[in-house]
């Protein structure tokens, strides 16, 4: 063996352990995050934090009752935005649409998914805040639905696309109607996948904090129906890291465990369920 | 996918418009034209809402330093700069790492062990700026402040890149939150890319007597350039439209500076701070030119990122030849 | 699980429907500087009048400013009064006035953090409008070391932090040094938002003390509670009769007894660098900022029967958290202003 080539496989070797290492370090980041969380976060969690609203400032105690409640009507009124539109224009898609305008419709929604969050809270901000004189748990889920629709959209398509021809054709040679195939046999066998993809987009929105600034503002007590502030998980994780006192640091941590613990959580369920492409156990 | 069922064209109007078919077609296309709808209305709100500052200052908004609420003087220069300098940190950063592991993804690990790896990245994606945030502000500012901004200082304070008081907050932190956000997108979409290209193109290289990594490095990677330059393109286009990890530990002031420990601003983390205290239109309005600079910016980056990855798609999929 | 997660999701948010349907909400925004009595004073408030919530979001004098003019919320504050041209803005477009109504009087002290140094310092008005012009540097400046003999300061670069969002307290520290430094009011001026020189953005005051606590070396403006109860150390400031002043109770309400005496009528008026050996400097009151006009009747009472709470019992409140109470001359005459709100 000549040194050139010794030399060539010392750098073989070389390069190819230290990409091993990247990686390493790449992944070892999340258990970081975690642990980090875990730590901080672990010790402040308790009933109060899940249970009571903020106490006035300077004050310890209290806890984040109203900003999990918050964030979770936000997140379903966003998806009652969203996901239908992205739903229903996804099925529009993929069984209706000529390529013009599919094209079109997969332009804008790429477009809409690659607007930062803070751009989209200048437009919630300017079109549900504004002209209605009032911060509002509608325009906070507004701006939220607005970040689920491209995701709902492209993967109902992609999932529609991805059932096969034959079943409905199938169902077609039955003499069910167009429309009544996609209501009964496309969707349904398309269907985990889209759900999960739903999933997913919830996940994403629910920890979005920018557009929530310009639109739910926040609140420290419970908001009532849907056109007054709320507080939210993620804003209020800001707003107290911000802050000077210790408790509320305290705090922030915990939220933020919380937070990252659902959205993991949904996350690992979700591509589970996609990965393993066999019938869920209930 | 054809559209299925008879020809519409042979039937009245009315029996077209009874048609269980037809009702759902309009429906469904109403609901999708929504989202175009939608899309149309932002731009257009951007656009109608920044023609104060777009008149008044016209292209000079670009290149203006200065930020002055109180005389009305807006210029985007600084929130422009350190948007394109942390950016630049991050990706300097984060393209080896990332390129790295997915290269060890991609060639090394064994299926399993890739997927499972994947898996975990994926799941780094997922967790949310503000609380990437936090442990910017609370674990990695106090980190760069004791440990290593001065050692930065002490052994290359002579480049002008090192140089200034150590706050902790500033640039080159902002940057490194930004990279750790960023890696997964690169990690994730190189790595499909790397495990489209060829079979023969490895073997033919290996077969020609390449180590490993020769064969790698000088053969796949480059076969898969565009790709990765799409994921790049991707991740610069997450890493500009960042807002509340950056706001958290980049200090927030409108500077230029060379220095990676000099405080800065970017467009989102102004935006996300002023907006809602902007008194006065020109004031407003400038903060929205600015959020509409960063729509075009992320918008085109989109673009290229995209126009990369179907042409890489149809290159993998045999059209070039070696 | 999907289910699980679902029917969940479902719960909480009925929950948050259905909890507090009878209260009256009503939403203000505004200065960080007095957030510290207003959240008392509403938490309070609430707990003797269950069915009002008022909700307080400290987002800072300028979105304070701003929400209040463009209706989003019901009331704001501001510890830097609207100008005429604000004014004018907020009754073009309204059709009525936004009227001014002092709440409580506040220091804004500068406070720093240095290791090793625990005692008081003494910042000259040039000494401060130095540091924060970018002019003056180092901790160990002879100009710092000249009015601070015998401490030791060291050689260490000056971290500035200022506020990074609109903020009355910025406009009370700016319009002290526009009376203190020809050379301040020419290059930066006086406003809720300047183009500052040198420094560090914090958000809020919470942002600004944060930021100090954290960062060695640093020196920043506050207000005087938030330095009090976050445990970082101010100096004491020289006042236009040559004295060096720590910020406190005493020295703010001599600050604003000129002020007091002769209250213009619509209650925007200016006590930094306020005459008088016992003046603290850097003084200011704190106005809420309420409409004129209300067209819903119940807000109107309700925030009507608050004021007149915050003016009268809500004073005693002050003084534990470090605010002064107001001036009774002062008082008197809002107590008969508030009766122009319609």
């Amino acid at each position: 063996m000549s040194a050139r080539l010794r030399w060539r496989k010392f750098v073989s070797n070389f390069m190819l352990t230290l990409t091993g290492v990247c990686a390493a370090v790449s992944v070892s980041v999340l258990f970081f995050v975690l642990g980090y969380l875990v730590y901080n976060g672990g010790t402040s969690i308790n009933w109060d934090f899940f249970t009571k609203l903020p106490v006035p400032v300077g004050e310890v105690g209290g806890g984040m009752a109203n900003a999990i409640v918050g964030s979770a009507k936000l997140l379903l009124l966003a998806s009652l935005f969203g996901v239908p539109i992205g739903f229903f224009g996804g099925i529009y898609m993929a069984e209706f649409s000529n390529s013009t305008v599919a094209f079109v419709v997969r332009y804008a929604a790429d477009l809409l998914n690659g607007v930062p969050s803070i751009v989209i809270g200048i437009f919630a901000y300017a079109v549900a805040v504004l002209p209605f004189k009032h911060f509002s748990t509608l325009a906070g889920a507004f701006a939220l639905g607005l970040m689920m629709i491209p995701i709902t959209l492209r993967s109902t398509e992609e999932f529609l696309h991805g059932v096969p021809r034959a079943l409905r054709e199938a169902s077609m040679a039955l003499g069910a109607s167009k429309w009544k195939t996609i209501a009964a046999v496309v969707v349904p066998a398309a269907y985990r996948g889209i759900m999960t993809a739903i999933l997913l987009a919830l996940a994403r929105v629910a920890g979005e904090t920018a557009p929530l600034l310009f639109t739910a503002l926040g609140n420290q007590y419970w908001s009532p129906g849907l056109r007054q502030p709320t507080a939210s998980l993620p804003a209020m994780i800001y707003a107290y890291a911000l802050s000077p006192y210790d408790d509320w640091h305290r705090q922030a941590w915990a939220a933020g465990l919380v937070l990252l613990a659902l959205i993991l959580i949904v996350n690992i369920f979700a591509r589970a369920i996609l990965s393993r492409g066999g019938t869920v156990l209930r | 996918m054809s559209n299925a069922g008879p020809s519409t064209g042979s039937r009245s109007f009315l029996s077209r418009l009874w048609d269980g078919d037809e009702i759902a077609r309009i429906v469904t296309f109403l609901f999708a034209a929504t989202v175009v709808l939608i899309t149309v209305l932002l731009v257009l709100q951007l656009w109608h809402d920044s023609s104060l500052p777009r008149h008044k200052f016209g292209l000079s908004f670009f290149v203006t330093r200065v930020w002055d609420p109180i005389a009305e003087q807006f210029g985007a220069l600084p929130f422009i700069y350190g948007t394109l300098f942390t950016a630049a940190v991050a990706l300097l950063l984060a393209v080896p790492l990332g390129l790295g592991s997915a290269i060890f993804l991609a060639e090394l690990a064994p299926q399993k062990i890739s997927d499972t790896l994947q898996f975990f990245i994926d799941l780094l994606a997922a967790v949310p700026s503000v609380i990437y945030g936090l442990l910017g502000m609370f674990v990695v500012v106090p980190v760069m402040r004791v440990y290593i901004q001065p050692a930065l200082k002490h052994s290359l304070g002579f480049l002008p890149l090192f140089q200034g008081p150590a706050f902790g907050v500033g640039f080159l932190t902002a940057g490194i939150v930004l990279a750790i956000m960023v890696i997964p997108y690169i990690i994730s979409v190189s790595r499909e890319v790397l495990l489209s290209v060829p079979r023969d193109q490895r073997e033919a290289a290996l077969a020609l007597g390449a180590t490993r990594w020769e064969s790698t490095w000088k053969v796949v990677v480059p076969f898969a350039r565009t790709g990765i330059m799409g994921s790049i393109f991707l991740a610069l286009a997450r890493a500009l439209g960042e807002t509340m990890a950056v706001t958290m530990v980049i200090g927030n002031t409108p500077t230029i500076s060379a220095s990676l420990f000099s405080p800065g601003y970017s467009i989102a983390a102004v935006i996300a701070n002023e907006l809602t205290e902007a008194t006065g239109e020109v004031y407003f309005q400038s903060l929205v030119e600015l959020g509409l600079v960063l729509f075009l910016v992320t918008f085109i980056l989109n673009g290229l990122a995209r126009l990369m990855m179907v042409l890489t798609t149809q290159k993998g999929s045999g059209m070039g030849q070696v | 699980m999907k289910r699980l997660t679902g029917m969940l999701l479902v719960v909480l948010a009925l929950g948050g429907f259905v909890l507090a349907q009878n209260a009256l909400l009503i939403n203000g925004a505004g200065a960080t500087f007095p957030t510290p009595i207003y959240s008392k004073w509403f938490d309070t408030y609430h707990k003797a009048n269950a069915n009002i919530q008022i909700n307080y979001q400290s987002v800072g004098s300028g979105a304070g400013i701003k929400q209040a003019t463009d209706g989003t919320v019901d009331f704001g504050a501001s510890d830097g009064p609207m100008n005429d041209e604000q004014l004018k803005a907020y009754s073009d477009k309204h059709g009525f006035a936004l009227l001014h109504f002092p709440t409580v009087l506040g220091a804004v002290v500068p406070t720093y953090n240095i290791a090793g140094v625990s005692a008081s310092l003494n910042f000259t008005p040039e000494v401060l409008a130095g540091i924060f012009l970018g002019r003056i540097t180092k901790w160990n400046d002879p100009a710092i070391a000249g009015a601070n003999k015998g401490v030791n300061l060291p050689a260490e670069d000056i971290v500035v932090v200022h506020r990074s969002d609109g903020s009355g307290t910025t406009y009370v520290f700016t319009d002290y040094l526009a009376k203190v430094s020809a050379d301040w009011k020419d290059k930066v001026g006086k406003g809720t938002s300047v183009n500052w020189p040198v420094g560090l953005g914090g958000k809020g005051n919470e942002g600004v003390t944060g930021l100090v606590k954290q960062t060695p070396n640093s020196l920043g403006y506050v207000e005087l509670i938030y330095a009090v109860k976050n445990n970082v150390s101010y100096g004491a400031v020289k006042n236009a009769s040559g004295i060096f002043l720590k910020a406190d109770l005493a020295g703010v309400s001599e600050a604003a007894a000129g002020a007091a005496r002769e209250m213009p009528d619509d209650f925007r008026v200016s006590i930094t660098n306020a005459p008088g050996k016992k003046a603290y400097p850097i003084s200011s009151f704190t106005w809420l900022l309420i409409p004129a006009k209300f067209s819903d009747t119940a807000k109107r009472d309700a925030l009507k029967s608050f004021l007149k709470w915050a003016l009268t019992d809500g004073q005693k409140d002050a003084e534990e958290l470090s605010y002064a109470k107001l001036p009774k001359e002062v008082v008197a005459k809002e107590l008969k202003a508030i009766n122009s709100i319609q």
